[in-house]
């Protein structure tokens, strides 16, 4: 083995979800990974401590997770990709430079594993309480991306995915697991590096002289340059111009920024969005489901086909943004939606909006467990007859 | 134009982020000025140095900088600067913020900089209170000060910074006041040249908002408080270096060699990858 062919593991392994996690950042090209430890994604950390300096990377422990976001901004801005991952109390911590990435539009990733809160809550137990904090965690209002994880293979492709997408619209992306998806153990298959897509972010055409750090081309996004190539540019988390001229009083410049950092996502929800559709075609109840929830949805699905129930699942991939038309019109041809989620009700209230007069039901879990697949079964059962 | 007209730092100075935000009699802009000399001086390459900066009066430096530069959140600038500073170790990467976004908001991370040893240049421009929010007591507010929340005097007992630092483990550590500009210029040349953590404070006039509500109404009443009570002794004990209204020593406080965060980092990769070369 040499530095250079440890980027990706190529083989079948077994493995938990953060290992796997770990893996797919050195497969996209993570090169900086600053944390802080924290039950349930610490062994996201560990893999990172042990595996980047084997590629060329930097891993480093910071004294809080306020830091930690900071310090991968700045990483990212010098040009390497990088991440950190937490859990909700860290997560919480994290919102603040959460904001200062969307607003500087920085490239980066954040694994969230989540647990159960509010506050210390239940450390080594599971939730999926964080999905309305990673849209609206941080003040003010933009967009970011969120993935959401339901297998060890998934933890792998989708931390090589939220790389992608963060490089392409220079937007944090999210990593949305939860304890149990992070913790179990399964078979996970490493692609050959040339059959792994990496992502890598538009480099500015223009001139030093010329280049405007955000100006967008036409999908919204500013190419972007880094630290020490000579552009000698300035970003500020205060409402700039293209140029990223302060301009903190100006109605015009804050319209025209923030609306942009909206739209640069909202625009491309089509092209970002991934669902899983499992029989949906003739469904007459459908299951909407993510995470380690949507493995439980599966189950209940197939039982219910078994007694003749028209039932079938959706599984959202990607939770930010959410995908209102595609919900909308899957509405339309079923009679009956049925939302399991690990929280008190979340997504539900998205899936709700975008469903208009179709009957939703709601599934709340708490405590750590995922749900039974006959609790799910009961409600498909319940919302057919 | 008239070639004489420029700026001696002019190329150093972005030209178009003028005019600045700061008041008349502020301190920042000598600070700046003593910055960019340092660059001048040494002549590093402005395409290589990056300037990072927090929130406050003094955070708009990375602004007038004409490098790259970043104005973080409040309390980050240290944190931030860690991560450019570890992704492309051949930057040199400055931090120049203010005392209360160093050492209330962001105390943890300077402390854990210094004790780590990055390899970075911290300037602290400590004028005693928080100016951009106006005149709020930080944590260098001496005691019984005026400040607009400390109506009936001050009851907390600042921080000494150069002890703090020296404690934390920086390898250099400084004071000079903004009536020094030629020692300041040296300090910051020697930081910027300093393997590891190097931290110098300057005491800073704002008169607008400190000197205001402490019987300094003008600049030039505080810059006269700076002269009378300035005692210039290297290599005094920092501990003992409080400031007070009669006496602010100033100089060099720490100079010590110590391997650099970015070092042991390095070294330690390279003994690695050496292992996985070897073991084939």
């Amino acid at each position: 083995m040499t530095p250079e062919n440890r980027a990706a593991l190529t083989g079948k392994h077994f493995m938990n979800g953060d290992f796997a996690s770990a893996e797919g950042a050195i497969a996209a090209g993570c090169g900086f990974f600053a944390g802080y430890p924290i039950t349930p994604a610490t062994e996201i950390a560990e893999r990172m401590a042990r595996r980047l300096p084997e590629v060329g990377g930097v891993y480093i422990q910071m004294e809080d997770e306020l830091g930690s976001m900071a310090a991968v901004i700045g990483a990212s801005y010098a040009g390497v990709k990088s991440m950190t991952a937490t859990s909700g109390p860290g997560f919480s911590l994290m919102q603040e430079n959460i904001g200062l990435a969307a607003m500087t539009e920085t490239p980066c990733v954040i694994v969230d594993i989540m647990r159960g809160g509010p506050s210390t809550g239940q450390p080594t137990m599971a939730g999926q309480q964080d999905v309305m904090q990673a849209k609206w965690g941080s003040h003010g209002d933009y967009e970011i991306i969120a993935l959401a994880p339901s297998s060890v293979q998934e933890m792998f492709d989708l931390t090589i995915e939220a790389f992608n997408l963060s490089e392409i619209y220079r937007v944090p992306v999210m990593v949305l697991a939860d304890e149990i998806v992070g913790h179990m153990s399964e078979r996970l298959v490493i692609p050959a590096p040339e059959a792994i897509n990496v992502v890598n972010r538009k480099r500015p055409q223009a001139s030093p002289e010329e280049y405007f750090p955000f100006k967008p081309d036409e999908n919204l996004v500013p190419p972007m340059a880094c630290f020490g190539e000579g552009y000698r540019f300035y970003a500020t988390g205060l409402t700039h111009d293209e140029r990223g001229r302060p301009r903190t009083s100006s109605a015009e410049a804050q319209q025209k920024l923030v609306q942009r950092l909206c739209d640069k996502i909202r625009q491309n929800t089509e092209k970002i969005v991934k669902i899983k559709e499992t029989m949906l075609e003739d469904a007459e109840v459908v299951v909407i489901a993510y995470g380690i929830s949507s493995r439980s949805a599966l189950s209940a699905v197939r039982k219910a086909r078994e007694r003749g129930i028209k039932a079938g699942l959706l599984r959202l991939v990607t939770l930010w943004p959410f995908p209102d038309n595609h919900i909308s019109e899957v509405a339309t041809r079923v009679r009956a939606i049925v939302v399991p989620e690990m929280n008190c009700g979340q997504l539900v209230r998205e899936v709700e909006r975008a469903a208009k007069e179709t009957p939703v039901t709601f599934l709340p879990k708490l405590g750590g467990e995922p749900h039974r697949p006959m609790e799910i079964l009961k409600a498909i059962r319940r919302v057919h007859s | 134009m008239n070639e004489e007209l420029l700026h001696p730092l002019e190329g150093f100075l972005r030209e178009w982020m003028m005019p600045h935000i700061w008041c008349e009699g502020c301190g920042n802009g000598i600070i700046l000025n003593c910055f960019a000399k340092a660059l001048s001086e040494l002549n590093l390459d402005p395409n290589k140095v990056v300037v990072v900066s927090g929130i406050g009066c003094i955070g708009r430096i990375s602004g007038y900088t004409n490098t790259d530069s970043y104005h973080t959140t409040h309390g980050r600038a240290i944190a931030f600067a860690i991560g450019a500073k570890l992704a492309k170790p051949e930057l040199k990467v400055v931090v120049i913020s203010g005392d209360g976004d160093l050492f209330a908001i962001g105390g943890n991370h300077f402390i854990h900089a210094a004790r780590r040893n990055i390899d970075i240049p911290v300037i602290c421009a400590n004028n005693f209170n928080y100016g951009m929010t106006g005149g709020q007591y930080a944590p260098t507010t001496p005691l019984d000060a005026w400040t607009t929340t400390t109506p009936y005097g001050n009851i907390e007992h600042p921080f000494n910074l150069v002890h703090l630092a020296a404690a934390s483990g920086a390898v250099y550590v400084a004071r000079w006041t903004t009536l020094h500009v030629r020692r300041l210029t040296e300090s910051i040349k020697k930081a910027l040249q300093k393997e590891g953590f190097s931290f110098i404070e300057v005491i800073s006039p704002c008169p607008e908002l400190y000197g205001r509500y402490n019987q300094m109404r003008t600049s030039l009443d505080m810059m006269s408080w700076f002269k009378e009570a300035s005692e210039v002794q290297h290599h005094f004990d920092p501990a003992k270096a409080e400031i007070t209204r009669s006496k602010i020593v100033l100089g060099e406080f720490v100079d010590i060699e110590k391997p650099s965060y970015g070092r042991l980092l390095r070294e330690k990769i390279a003994q690695i990858q050496g292992k996985m070369r070897g073991g084939e």
